[in-house]
C-alpha cells in the first residue's frame, strides 16, 4: 500500500506548511484587518441568504439580533427601561461569551503548537461533571476554597482527558483529531450514563429526571452584575479574562511557550534543536483541555448549577464556536476576545427568548448563525485567498519571513 | 523457532503457525462468548471459562512466534469474550433473550451501518486520494434533507436519491476547491463544511416546512426475498428469513457498494491513479497524472457517497427529517474508516461492529436491571477506535500524503 517511502524521495516539505506557519503567513499578510474582513464577508452572504428566502430587510433582521445581544447597553443615549433590559441581555451575552473565551483559548493553545483540539467537547464534559461533583461534595468548606477547588478540579479533569490525546499523540503519533473525536463521543456517552436515569451521579431525589444534584451554595460563583435570582454575570467573566492573560504570558514569557511554539511552527527542527517534541504536545493537549475544562466548570459552578442531560448534549455547541473563535481571534488573547464577544452575541442575539419572532423566526436565526460561523472558518482557513486579495503573496516571495522565533 | 514450526517448514507446506494460533485466539474468545448467549446459553461457568483460557494461550504462544499484533489482538479478544461470556452465563437466561435475538440484531446492525458504510466508502475514496474528509457529517446531512425535499416535490424516491447525492456533492465541491485550489487545511475547511451544512439544511427545514415536518414522502422501498424462508433446514431458514428477508433496498446498495469499490480502488487503473496521488502526488504528477483532477473527482464523489447515507437515513429509515439528524454519524464513519485501515471490507468490518453496538444497546435498555449500561455500552466503540489508532489492535497507517496540499510546479 505504502511502498513508495523507501523507493522514492519523500515529497517536498514546503507543500504543507504547519499550523503555526500557517499562522504566522496570516499575521505578515493582513493583520487585524483579514478577520474583520472575513466576518463582513460572511455576515454579507448571510444577509443575502435572508433576502433570497424570506425577501425581509437583512439590515432589520441583524438590527433585531443586535438589540437581543444587549450591546446598545454600551450607547450613552440608550436610557430607562430599554437601557435596563439591555444590560440584562448583554449579562446573558457575556455569560456565553466567558464561555467561547475558555473554548476558544482550547483550540488556540493546541493550535500554537501545530495540534488541531477538537476535543474541546469531552474536556467540556469532563470538567463540567468533576467541578459539579466536587461542588456537591464538602458542603462546609468555606467559599472561596470551594469555589477555587471546585473550578480547579474541573481545569484538571479536562486537562487529563486531553492528556489521553498528547499522550498518544507524542507516544504511537495518532492523529489528535481522531483521538479527540472519539473522546468527545465516549465523553458523550459516559456522561450521559453518568447522570442519567439510574446513573451513579444521579439525584436520588428526582429518580424520573436524569440529573445531577445542584452544586453546594459555597461553591456557586458570586454574581458581580445583574441579579443574582436572575442568572446576572457571575465572576466567571474575569476567570476568563485572567485566562487570556495567562495564555499570553506562557506562550510568549515561558520556556514551555517557546518550546510550544518551536514545535508548532517545525517540530524537525525543534527537535534538532534539543527541544522534547512530545513532551510539548502531551502538555499543550493538557493546558488546552485545562482551558476547555476549566469552561465546563465556570457554566456549572456561575449559572447552570447543575449537570443535566441535556447540558451534556448541548456541549458540543461551545466546543465547535470554539473553533470559529479561535480561527476569527487569529489565536492571539485580543482576537479570541473579540470573537467570543462576536459569537456570544450572534448566540445570544438568535435565542428564541431575544429576538422577536415578528421581525424574523428565532428557528431561522439560529441556523443563520451556523451559516455565517461555517463561512467564516471557511474563509478564515483559505490564506492564499487573503493572501492573493491582498497582493501580498509575491512580496512574501521575494523575502521570505525569518521563521526563527526570537529566544524570550 | 518451535519443533511444530520445524515440521511444517519440512512437509512443505507455507503455513504461518503464528499467524493461525492468533486466528484461533480470536476464534476460541469468540466462541466463549457465544456459547454462552442464546440459543446455546451454556449454564455453566467452566465452558466459556476454558474457552477463553485457551485463547489467551493462544494467543500468547503466537506472539512467542513473532506476531506480536496479531497475537495480543487474541489475547485481548479472548479475555473479552471470557469476561462475557462469564457474565452471560451468570445473567437470567430470559433477560439474555430479550437482548439477543440472533435474527433480529442482525438486520438492526445492518440498518445501523448502512449510513456508517456509506459515508465510510465515500470517506475512503477522499483519503485516498490524500484529502481529509472532516466534512463527511455535513454532507451525510445535506443528503439527508435533499434526499427527502427532493422525493417530497418530485414524488419519487429515485429522484431523492439522485437529488441528495448531488446536494452532497455540491458540497463536497465546495471543500475539494477550499483545499486542493486555495489549499487551506483540510481540516479546517472540513470544520466549515460541517456548520454550513448544519445551518443551511436547518435554515432550509425551517423556512419551508416549519414545525410541521415535511409528512408523508415516497420511501425507498424494502426488498422482499421470499426463498430464504424455504432453505433447508428449518432455523436457517428461519434466520435467514427473519434477518435478510426484508431488507430496505439502499442497504443492498451499501454492501454494492463495498465491493465496487473495492474493485475500483484496488483492481483498476482509475484506483491505482487515486491511490499513488494520496501516497506520493509529486511522483504520480511527474508521470502524467493530474493530481487535481483526481482529487476533485475522489472528494466530489465522496460526497455524493456520504450523501447516500444521509438520503438512506430519511428516505430509507425514519422517513422524516429534523435538524441535525445525522447526530454525528459523520465522525463515526470516518472513526469507522480508520478503523477499518483505510480498506473497503475493513471500513464495512467497522461499520458493522459500530452498527452491531447500536442495535444492542436499545435493546439492553428493555432490561430492567441492565437499562443504565444501554448507556454505557454506546460508548465501546469509540473506545475500541481508540485503542485501534493507538496501535494495540495492528495499527492504521493513513496514506502517506493524506492532509497535504499539493503545489503544481
Amino acid at each position: 500500500m505504502s511502498a513508495s517511502g523507501g523507493l522514492l524521495p519523500p515529497d517536498v516539505p514546503e507543500a504543507a506548511p504547519s499550523v503555526a506557519a500557517r499562522f504566522d503567513l496570516y499575521q505578515r499578510a493582513g493583520g487585524i484587518i483579514t478577520p474583520l474582513l472575513t466576518a463582513l464577508f460572511a455576515f454579507f452572504v448571510g444577509g443575502l441568504v435572508v433576502l433570497v428566502t424570506t425577501g425581509k430587510n437583512p439590515l432589520d433582521t441583524y438590527r433585531a439580533i443586535f438589540d437581543g445581544t444587549g450591546l446598545n447597553w454600551l450607547f450613552p443615549w440608550v436610557r430607562g427601561e430599554e437601557r435596563e433590559l439591555a444590560a440584562l441581555n448583554l449579562q446573558q451575552t457575556l455569560i456565553l461569551t466567558t464561555t467561547l473565551i475558555l473554548a476558544g483559548l482550547a483550540v488556540a493553545f493546541a493550535f500554537r503548537c501545530g495540534l488541531f483540539n477538537i476535543g474541546g467537547q469531552g474536556q467540556y464534559i469532563a470538567g463540567m461533571v468533576t467541578a459539579a461533583q466536587v461542588g456537591i461534595w464538602l458542603p462546609d468548606l468555606g467559599h472561596v476554597p470551594h469555589m477555587v477547588l471546585a473550578a480547579g478540579a474541573g481545569a484538571l479533569a479536562g486537562a487529563l482527558w486531553a492528556g489521553i490525546a498528547g499522550i498518544l499523540k507524542a507516544t504511537v503519533g495518532a492523529h489528535e483529531v481522531i483521538t479527540t473525536i472519539m473522546l468527545n463521543w465516549t465523553a458523550l456517552w459516559i456522561g450521559s450514563y453518568l447522570v442519567g436515569f439510574g446513573g451513579p451521579l444521579q439525584d436520588p431525589a428526582q429518580e424520573f429526571v436524569p440529573v445531577m444534584k445542584e452544586v453546594s451554595q459555597g461553591a456557586k460563583l458570586n454574581v458581580w452584575w445583574g441579579d443574582p435570582t436572575a442568572q446576572g454575570l457571575h465572576i466567571g467573566f474575569f476567570v476568563a479574562i485572567a485566562a487570556l492573560i495567562v495564555f499570553w504570558i506562557v506562550l510568549n514569557r515561558t520556556t514551555l511557550g517557546y518550546q510550544v511554539r518551536a514545535v508548532g511552527f517545525n517540530p524537525d527542527a525543534a527537535s534538532y534543536g534539543g527541544i522534547s517534541v512530545g513532551r510539548s504536545y502531551f502538555l499543550a493537549m493538557a493546558i488546552s483541555g485545562a482551558f476547555a475544562g476549566l469552561a465546563g466548570s465556570v457554566d456549572i459552578l456561575g449559572w447552570l448549577f447543575r449537570v443535566d442531560l441535556t447540558s451534556i448534549q448541548v456541549s458540543s455547541t461551545f466546543a465547535f464556536v470554539g473553533i470559529a473563535v479561535a480561527l476569527l481571534g487569529r489565536n492571539t488573547p485580543v482576537g479570541i476576545f473579540f470573537g467570543a464577544l462576536l459569537f456570544g452575541a450572534l448566540l445570544n442575539g438568535t435565542s428564541t427568548r431575544n429576538l422577536d419572532p415578528a421581525v424574523f423566526e428565532p428557528e431561522l436565526a439560529g441556523n443563520l448563525t451556523l451559516i455565517i460561523q461555517g463561512l467564516v472558518v471557511l474563509f478564515v482557513g483559505a490564506d492564499v485567498l487573503i493572501l492573493y486579495l491582498w497582493r501580498a503573496r509575491l512580496k512574501l516571495r521575494r523575502k521570505p519571513p525569518p521563521e526563527v522565533v526570537t529566544e524570550p | 523457532m518451535s519443533v511444530a514450526a520445524g515440521v511444517v517448514e519440512r512437509v512443505g507446506v507455507r503455513i504461518d503457525l503464528a499467524k493461525i494460533l492468533g486466528i484461533v485466539a480470536i476464534g476460541l474468545g469468540l466462541l466463549a462468548f457465544w456459547v454462552a448467549l442464546p440459543p446455546l446459553t451454556t449454564e455453566s461457568v467452566a465452558v466459556p471459562a476454558a474457552l477463553g483460557i485457551g485463547g489467551v494461550a493462544a494467543g500468547l504462544w503466537s506472539w512467542r512466534q513473532g506476531q506480536t499484533r496479531l497475537g495480543w489482538t487474541g489475547v485481548c479478544i479472548a479475555l473479552l469474550g471470557l469476561l462475557g461470556g462469564v457474565f452471560a452465563t451468570r445473567a437470567a437466561e430470559a433477560n439474555l433473550e430479550v437482548v439477543i435475538t440472533w435474527s433480529a440484531l442482525t438486520a438492526a446492525t445492518l440498518r445501523f451501518a448502512t449510513p456508517l458504510t456509506f459515508a465510510a466508502i465515500g470517506g475512503l475514496f477522499s483519503e485516498r486520494s490524500g484529502v481529509v474528509n472532516i466534512g463527511l457529517e455535513g454532507m451525510m446531512l445535506m443528503g439527508a434533507f435533499f434526499g427527502i425535499y427532493g422525493a417530497d416535490r418530485t414524488d419519487s424516491w429515485v429522484a431523492g436519491i439522485f437529488i441528495g447525492a448531488a446536494a452532497g456533492a455540491a458540497l463536497a465541491l465546495v471543500h475539494a476547491f477550499f483545499s486542493i485550489h486555495l489549499r487551506s487545511d483540510q481540516i479546517v475547511s472540513g470544520t466549515a463544511i460541517n456548520f454550513l451544512a448544519l445551518g443551511l439544511t436547518g435554515y432550509l427545514y425551517i423556512d419551508l416546512y416549519g414545525t410541521e415536518g415535511t409528512g408523508e414522502v415516497p420511501a425507498v422501498p424494502d426488498v422482499r426475498l421470499d426463498f430464504l424462508g424455504s432453505i433447508p433446514p428449518e432455523g436457517l431458514g428461519n434466520f435467514l428469513d427473519r434477518a435478510f428477508g426484508q431488507l430496505n433496498l439502499m442497504i443492498w446498495l451499501a454492501l454494492a457498494t463495498v465491493v465496487l469499490a473495492y474493485i475500483v480502488i484496488f483492481r483498476t487503473a482509475i484506483g491505482l491513479r487515486i491511490r499513488a496521488v494520496g501516497e506520493h502526488p509529486r511522483a504520480a504528477d511527474t508521470v502524467g497524472i493530474s493530481v487535481y483532477a483526481v482529487r476533485y473527482a475522489a472528494v466530489t464523489l465522496s460526497g455524493a457517497l456520504a450523501a447516500l447515507g444521509g438520503v438512506y437515513i430519511t428516505l430509507g429509515f425514519v422517513h422524516s427529517f429534523t435538524e441535525n439528524i445525522t447526530a454525528g454519524r459523520g465522525f463515526i464513519a470516518l472513526a469507522a474508516l480508520i478503523f477499518g485501515k483505510w480498506h473497503p471490507f475493513g471500513a464495512l468490518g467497522a461499520a458493522l461492529l459500530f452498527g452491531f453496538a447500536s442495535a444492542v444497546a436499545p435493546r439492553l435498555e428493555n432490561v430492567e436491571s441492565w437499562a443504565t449500561y444501554g448507556t454505557l455500552f454506546q460508548a465501546l466503540p469509540y473506545v475500541l477506535t481508540l485503542i485501534a489508532v493507538a496501535g494495540v489492535i495492528g495499527r492504521s497507517i493513513p496514506p502517506a500524503a493524506i492532509g497535504r496540499a499539493y503545489e503544481k510546479q
